[in-house]
């Protein structure tokens, strides 16, 4: 069993957890992950380690079905059954020169461990940040504290540049010459900034994301297509040159279970609703 | 035979053979002829002392039976229900000329089960060593290790990755085959025996090589859990699983009771499975009591199929379709499998294993409908640790190199199973672990561990 230190809604549907778990937090680096088991029947879901403090590991994520909400209703002395990590190859973190560091969405969560381990090699970091709209915008203030340089862009225009991160790259790569950039989002955000990127010459990293079982290299559950060879990127990534990444078949794997993935959810929310009734009459 | 009728256990994962009753163990072990030179030993890869279990078998004194097969081997009632016994005790039986062998595999099953059903004695553990030995691994090979080395007096820590310790035997082989209970037994022994067993550390991350390197040994049981794919086209589409995938959904993570329990696995009418091991015969079976009709894909012969007989026939028996001398050559749909394509297979000259091999006969192309396609064609080592040992060699498979007694190229750094051995047997994981056990256990008794 492990402990969750802190638990904290940082925005509509996307919360912060830290998590006591020594094993992981010991040798985690930039751009690794964690595997987490909520209870005896839960699923193992695989969530970026985005920040360690002793013996304690962060996570960030957007609760968008069963697991991901279940685990966003522990609060503070709650635990988890199981914890699994470091998983993955961590960042190829180098002095690189000007680095660019571009979270989307719930993608920001894995950039901050990034853009700090890219800052302490000597880079100079640029970070960029998205989000549908203001209130959905995460750990800008985090951000700003590493980067030498943040920007911000909302879909929406309610908070910094009226547009995606990718329009606001594609601005500081016409402006200067950026020697890596990282970019980390949902797939499609991905697929399309790394486009902007390939165009302009410039080396880039892109975390993967398909479904995942164990995260060992066990069941190949987790294939992904780089450079037409079949890679695991539980092992072999999760972070790949972007612009070898097949992002179609990416996006088609993620679609497996969307039947079961609905029918999870709605068995869920019935039973806290009916929880909730409970509470009401007891 | 004391298997029930294939209708009803193609609907749940109950056991499929309900074992021996004492009456009839009695009766099988009394046709054993108790020869002078027993080929059954032989051909049995811990040389168990056969006929001297069996004759207390015949005798009724099963819990003397079951001392005797525990001297060479420390998982009978799994070794019983899963080795391939017509090519050990059994193809050795001399019985099996004129009529049949006897059935030694079901009576060391049926000891077993006898033993525990009697409250397992906790083994005798010796005086400490103070010495402390990792075990990487909780597949039979490390739970060997790690029985026979906390058996010796040296203080044993197993870090496991997954959730569940038992390797192959908890996330592979199905419930129907292997009772999971039987393998919990046998671990909640090892922590009765005072072995520490951590569950969710990967090793070569969770904890370091380095930091591996601390004890006074090192065991690697990390077998070979890395599925092989075919690099068909279509193999990226939704509905295309390794074996490994498929088992690992359904007996570890309980898919077949989802909603219930999270983890999903797909539903499918009509399933396709390429192989003809274990492997392939256990995906079937088990897509078969998810419902699915399922053909069995196989490039080679019937008479070739490398899996444990028994488990063929019953494969058949529950209405597994083979189509033998044939390959999958694309995974047919757009958005998900909709189909196999497959090409016929003509036997040509033995290769080295003695088996012919197979070549494609030209234009003869056909489809099989299907709307999940499941490879098991095969595992090789995890490199994810073993890449990290600086100064272990390999074989040709990615396996470690060990000498006879586990010992790898790297100081007080010991492998077995299928991490030294590729893809094999409980019984040679087993074998091979006890031989490992008790060189690291010499290794640590000599004064000076380094030159030994
Ligand atoms: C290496 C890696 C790092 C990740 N890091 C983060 C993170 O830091 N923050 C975050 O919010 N999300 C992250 N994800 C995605 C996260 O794992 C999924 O959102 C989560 O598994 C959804 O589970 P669920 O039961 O809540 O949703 P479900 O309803 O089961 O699924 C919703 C969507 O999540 C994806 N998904 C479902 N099950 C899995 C699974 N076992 N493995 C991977 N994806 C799955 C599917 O594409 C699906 O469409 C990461 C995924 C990977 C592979
Ligand atoms: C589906 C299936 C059916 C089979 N049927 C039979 C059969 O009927 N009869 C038979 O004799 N054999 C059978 N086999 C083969 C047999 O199971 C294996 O030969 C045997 O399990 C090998 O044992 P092992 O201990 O070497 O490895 P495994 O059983 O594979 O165990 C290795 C363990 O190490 C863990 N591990 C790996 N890497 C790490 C790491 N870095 N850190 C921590 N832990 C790690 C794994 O999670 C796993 O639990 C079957 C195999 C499969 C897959
Ligand atoms: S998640 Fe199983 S191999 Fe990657």
């Amino acid at each position: 069993m492990y402990r969750v230190a802190e638990s904290e809604e940082l925005a509509d549907r996307i919360f912060l957890q830290w998590i006591q778990a020594p094993h992981v937090a010991r040798n985690a680096r930039a751009g690794q992950f964690l595997i987490v088991r909520i209870d005896d029947h839960g699923e193992r879901v695989p969530l970026t380690i985005s920040a360690v403090d002793g013996d304690l590991v962060r996570i960030v994520f957007m609760a968008v079905g069963k697991t991901t909400r279940q685990l966003s209703t522990l609060r503070r002395g709650d635990s988890v059954r199981d914890v699994v990590g470091p998983l993955g190859r961590p960042s190829d973190i180098r002095r690189y020169g000007t680095v660019a560091v571009v979270g989307g969405g719930a993608g920001i969560a894995s950039t901050p461990i990034i853009a700090r381990a890219a800052a302490e090699a000597g880079n100079h970091v640029i970070g960029i940040i998205g989000a549908r709209n203001a209130g959905l915008l995460i750990l800008e203030e985090e951000m700003r504290g590493i980067c030498d340089e943040l920007h911000v862009a909302t879909d929406d225009g309610s908070r910094g540049r009226h547009g995606f991160a990718a329009d606001v790259l594609k601005d500081v790569m016409a402006r200067q010459k950026i020697d890596c950039a990282w970019v980390i989002g949902p797939a499609i955000m991905m697929k399309v900034t790394s486009e902007a990127t390939r165009r302009a010459g410039v080396r880039t990293f892109v975390s993967l994301n398909p479904i995942m079982v164990d995260g060992t290299g066990m069941c190949g559950s987790c294939r992904v297509t780089v450079g037409g060879l079949t890679r695991f990127a539980c092992v072999d990534g999760p972070e790949f040159d972007a612009h070898l990444v097949n992002f179609d078949l990416l996006m088609q794997r993620q679609r497996t279970y969307p039947e079961e993935e609905r029918l999870s959810l709605e068995r869920y929310q019935e039973h806290t609703c009916r929880c909730q009734e409970g509470d009401h009459r007891g | 035979m004391a298997d029930r009728t294939p209708g009803a256990r193609i609907h749940d994962f109950a056991e499929v053979d309900s074992g021996l009753t004492p009456e009839e163990a009695i009766t099988e072990a009394e046709r054993c002829l108790s020869c002078k030179k027993p080929a059954c030993v032989q051909g049995c890869p811990v040389e168990i002392d056969i006929p001297a279990f069996l004759s207390s078998v015949a005798v009724g004194d099963f819990l003397a039976a079951a001392r005797t097969i525990r001297e060479n081997n420390l998982l009978p009632a799994i070794c019983g229900r899963v080795c391939p016994q017509e090519v050990q005790c059994e193809g050795e039986c001399i019985l099996g000329g004129k009529e049949t062998p006897v059935r030694i595999g079901e009576l060391e099953r049926f000891v077993a089960d006898y033993e525990r059903g009697q409250g397992m004695a906790v083994p005798e553990v010796a005086g400490p060593t103070w010495k402390r030995v990792a075990v990487v691994g909780s597949g039979p090979a490390g739970l060997t290790a790690a029985a026979e080395l906390a058996r010796l007096g040296h203080e044993v820590t197993v870090y496991e990755s997954l959730h569940e310790p038992g390797g192959v035997l908890v996330y592979g082989i199905p419930e129907f085959r292997l009772p999971k209970e039987i393998v919990r037994a046998e671990i909640d022994l090892l922590r009765e025996m005072g072995v520490k067993i951590l569950t969710d550390q990967l090793a070569g991350a969770s904890i370091t090589v380095p930091e591996l390197l601390e004890y006074d040994a090192v065991f690697i049981g990390t077998g070979a859990g890395l599925p092989y794919f075919m690099g068909i086209p279509g193999e990226q589409l939704p509905g295309v699983y390794s074996a490994n995938e498929f088992l690992t959904r359904v007996n570890l993570m309980h898919a077949d009771r989802f909603p219930e329990y999270d983890t999903p696995v797909r539903h499918a009418a009509r399933v396709v499975v390429a192989g003809g091991g274990n492997v392939a015969m256990d995906a079937a079976r088990v897509a078969r009591r998810l419902g699915a009709r399922v053909s069995l894909v196989y490039r080679r012969r019937e008479e070739d199929l490398p899996a444990r007989r028994a488990e063929v026939v019953r494969a058949r028996e529950e209405g597994v379709e083979f189509v033998l001398c044939a390959n999958p050559v694309r995974v047919l749909g757009d958005q998900s499998v909709t189909g196999v394509e497959c090409q016929r297979m003509e036997m040509c000259e033995l290769d080295l294993s003695g088996r012919p091999e197979p070549a494609p006969v030209p234009g003869s192309f056909f489809v099989i409908d299907a709307d999940m396609f499941i490879e098991a064609i095969g595992q090789g080592p995890n490199p994810l640790l073993i890449r990290k040992l600086e100064g272990i060699t390999y074989g040709r498979r990615g396996n470690i190199e060990v000498d006879d007694e586990g010992r790898s190229p790297l100081p007080r750094v010991y492998a077995a199973g299928d991490v030294a051995t590729g893809a094999a047997t409980v019984i040679l994981a087993m074998g091979g672990a006890k031989k490992a056990a008790r060189a690291i256990d010499r290794m640590l008794r000599d004064t000076d561990p380094e030159q030994a």
